[in-house]
């Protein structure tokens, strides 16, 4: 029992830290129907940026907790800010084009973001400093889950609480369902679409940033190559729970990123990804769209 | 014409931030073009030169770059200018073939290289098919050389197999029973692992309880951690690089699995300690002998400080000692004719960095081999 806590609670961590940057994904596919290939390096940008202003506080002697605040909201700027600046450069002048050609400018993009900060900082490994401080209260829990995995699981529920309410409740969250489900209508009704997609990237940047900069925390290390495979876990997550809704991604990150604890844990780590990507092809057989998606007719 | 300059704002702005953040660039290496004589030589160099195993490749490119100025200095190589040609390969196989297909279309003769044994398992039927003799400072798979496909292959460092039988003579000696041997599925991790697995199960009381590979570059590692705590294991053995090394051995720790971690010479590197930091201390990592009361490895280090101004970093002794080894071997020689080149490798002894050494039927050289060592106040120390 105390070993499938364990694996329940890694498996949770890992899942938290996919919902995060799944929900990036899936608010963008949501709004203009765009996978966002470079959503990963924004999520690397982010810990990138948490590490440079950790650093720089550190050394002027800031306390733990207060660094970990500062980072994180350094951090959640600086990607909103690239988050932002991505879209109007990549996808904004390509509005009108065919689908395919925002695809592969966000492609581009990716790889012009990972080579861009590989050459200014460096190709290395970098050590991440601990900014989760260790609390006392949670040392009764020994292995089966440690301070810096409840902060990371704990942030991601707040976060995913706050985003829901968000977008049910603002002005601004009514106008990003309105253009989700029919742009053309909404902007007729007199909403600002160019500013709601803009906004959805800069939200959806800012949670990527705090994924990065919790996770990065909690393993230690960082390069520039980072947001490749956790975008690539992240897509997976919000196409399992069906790309384009909220909900749905956080769930398929949940179910990803246990899924993958439990295969290790029970089976063999060798087959992990093999667990996770059978698991896609058989809940994309027999729900198509996702677990939570809606049916409709679409092309992708 | 707003909406452009809009762009071109926002475009700057992007590049600005980053760059603002600063951080090293990385140095471009301009080749010096030699006004050229008549005739010169030409030292193929293969490897990662750029990518996360960078820091393996590029001392080779110095190594290599330091024999050449200083048989330069010493008249030439059989009266021929000695010139060092750099091929990248980031240690993936695919472009290591395109590497080899270069050195092949420029007419290199000799080639040190590759670093990573995939990528030198992937170029090696091409350089063999030319007829291009390879030295390779730091790959270690086994069958490269005991296969005895390649005659055309060598090199100075000893293969995974004496490095997984000392590890587990090791392991013995510390009176550990039950060992996990993890690795990152790659040629030369999960090459290693096997060999460790194989050695134990030979050895009278020693048990293999958890034998498994871990994705390279996952999130994180938590489910193997447990996993190893749930085995019962005594002590870890780790085959593969230093970036999931640091990332399980903190991981372990964290959790206060406090059992030895062990490893390869995949992790035996500075950044290895770099990057997990206090996790790092008390690891054991097998890596070369330790050569520094050498001659000529001394002369080469203060050749390097004075040249590049810093100390060398990994495989610099061996990359040197191959370097050494080819160019030795072509002066004997007379020429660069395969045959001839290759026969002065297997027959005459050499002093390099790494000792006296000559190579073997199938490409190993003789007299080389592994210590273990530990991480101590953040640095590696030899146990002996």
């Amino acid at each position: 029992m105390e070993y499938f806590l364990e694996l329940f609670f890694g498996g949770l961590t890992r899942g938290s830290i996919y919902a995060l940057i799944a929900l990036g994904y899936t608010m963008v596919y949501g709004i203009i129907e765009l996978i966002n290939f470079a959503h990963g390096e924004i999520y690397m940008i982010g810990a990138f940026t948490g590490l440079i202003v950790a650093g720089v506080l550190t050394a002027l002697g800031f306390p733990e907790a207060s660094t970990l605040v500062i980072a994180l909201m350094c951090a959640v700027i600086w990607a909103a800010a690239y988050g932002y600046t991505v879209e109007k450069v990549a996808y904004k002048p390509l509005r009108g084009a065919q689908r395919l050609s925002p695809l592969i400018s966000a492609i581009g993009m990716s790889i012009f973001l990972q080579n861009y900060v590989m050459l200014s900082q460096t190709s290395d490994f970098l050590p991440f400093p601990e900014l989760i401080p260790q609390f006392g209260f949670m040392e009764r829990f020994g292995s089966t889950m440690s301070s810096s995995e409840m902060v990371i699981v704990v942030s991601t529920i707040l976060v995913c609480i706050g985003l829901t309410l968000f977008i049910k409740f603002t002005k601004l969250g009514k106008a990003m369902r309105a253009t989700a489900q029919n742009r053309k209508m909404a902007m007729l009704v007199g909403i600002n679409v160019d500013m709601v997609i803009s906004a959805t990237f800069v939200i959806g940047s800012s949670l990527a940033a705090v994924g990065g900069v919790l996770i990065a925390s909690h393993i230690g290390q960082i390069n520039y190559f980072i947001g490749f495979i956790a975008g690539i876990k992240a897509f997976t997550a919000a196409v399992l729970g069906g790309i384009g809704s909220i909900p749905g991604a956080m769930l398929g990150a949940l179910v990803l990123g246990l899924t993958e604890a439990f295969a290790t844990g029970y089976v063999s780590s060798d087959y992990e990804d093999v667990f996770a990507f059978c698991l896609l092809v058989l809940i994309l057989i027999f729900r198509p769209a996702g677990i939570m998606g809606k049916e409709k007719t679409q092309k992708v | 014409m707003r909406a452009k300059l809009h762009m071109i704002v926002a475009c700057l702005a992007m590049v600005a931030m980053l760059a603002a953040c600063g951080g090293e660039a990385e140095k471009t290496e301009k080749k010096e073009e030699a006004p050229a004589p008549a005739a010169k030589l030409v030292l193929g160099v293969a490897g990662a030169h750029s990518g996360d195993l960078a820091s393996y490749g590029l001392p080779t490119v110095n190594a290599a770059k330091l024999v050449a100025a200083k048989l330069n200095a010493a008249g030439g190589v059989n009266g021929m200018q000695v010139e060092v040609v750099a091929q990248d390969d980031q240690c993936k196989p695919e472009l290591a073939t395109n590497a080899a297909t270069k050195m092949v279309s420029d007419d290199v003769k000799i080639v040190l290289g590759h670093i990573c044994s995939g990528a030198t398992k992937a170029a090696l039927p091409i350089y063999l098919e030319s007829k291009i003799v390879l030295m390779s400072p730091s790959a270690t798979n086994p069958p490269l050389t005991q296969s005895g496909e390649y005659p055309n292959f060598f090199r100075t460092i000893a293969p995974d197999d004496a490095q997984a039988a000392l590890e587990v003579s090791f392991a013995k000696g510390m009176g550990l029973k039950k060992i996990a041997v993890i690795h990152d599925k790659g040629d030369y991790g999960k090459g290693f692992a096997s060999f460790c697995k194989q050695f134990i199960e030979t050895e009278e009381g020693m048990e293999v309880v958890l034998f498994e590979g871990v994705t390279p570059g996952a999130v994180d590692y938590s489910a193997v951690v447990q996993k190893i705590k749930s085995s019962g294991a005594e002590g870890v053995i780790f085959g593969g690089y230093h970036p999931e090394a640091s990332k399980i051995v903190s991981g372990m720790r964290k959790k206060g699995l406090d059992m030895p971690f062990m490893s390869d010479d995949g992790v035996k590197d500075d950044t290895f300690i770099k990057v997990a930091g206090e996790y790092a201390e008390g690891v054991y990592a097998t890596g070369p002998m330790d050569f520094s009361a050498n001659p000529i490895y001394k002369e080469a280090v203060a050749a390097h400080q004075a040249e590049f101004g810093a100390d060398p970093g990994p495989f610099f002794p061996e990359a040197y000692s191959a370097a050494l080894a080819l160019l030795t071997a072509v002066q004997n020689a007379g020429s660069t004719d395969y045959d001839k080149v290759v026969d002065a490798l297997r027959t005459q002894y050499v002093d390099t960095a790494v000792g006296k050494i000559k190579f073997d039927a199938k490409g190993d050289a003789e007299g080389v081999g592994f210590s273990v060592y530990q991480v101590k106040d953040g640095k590696y120390v030899e146990i002996k």
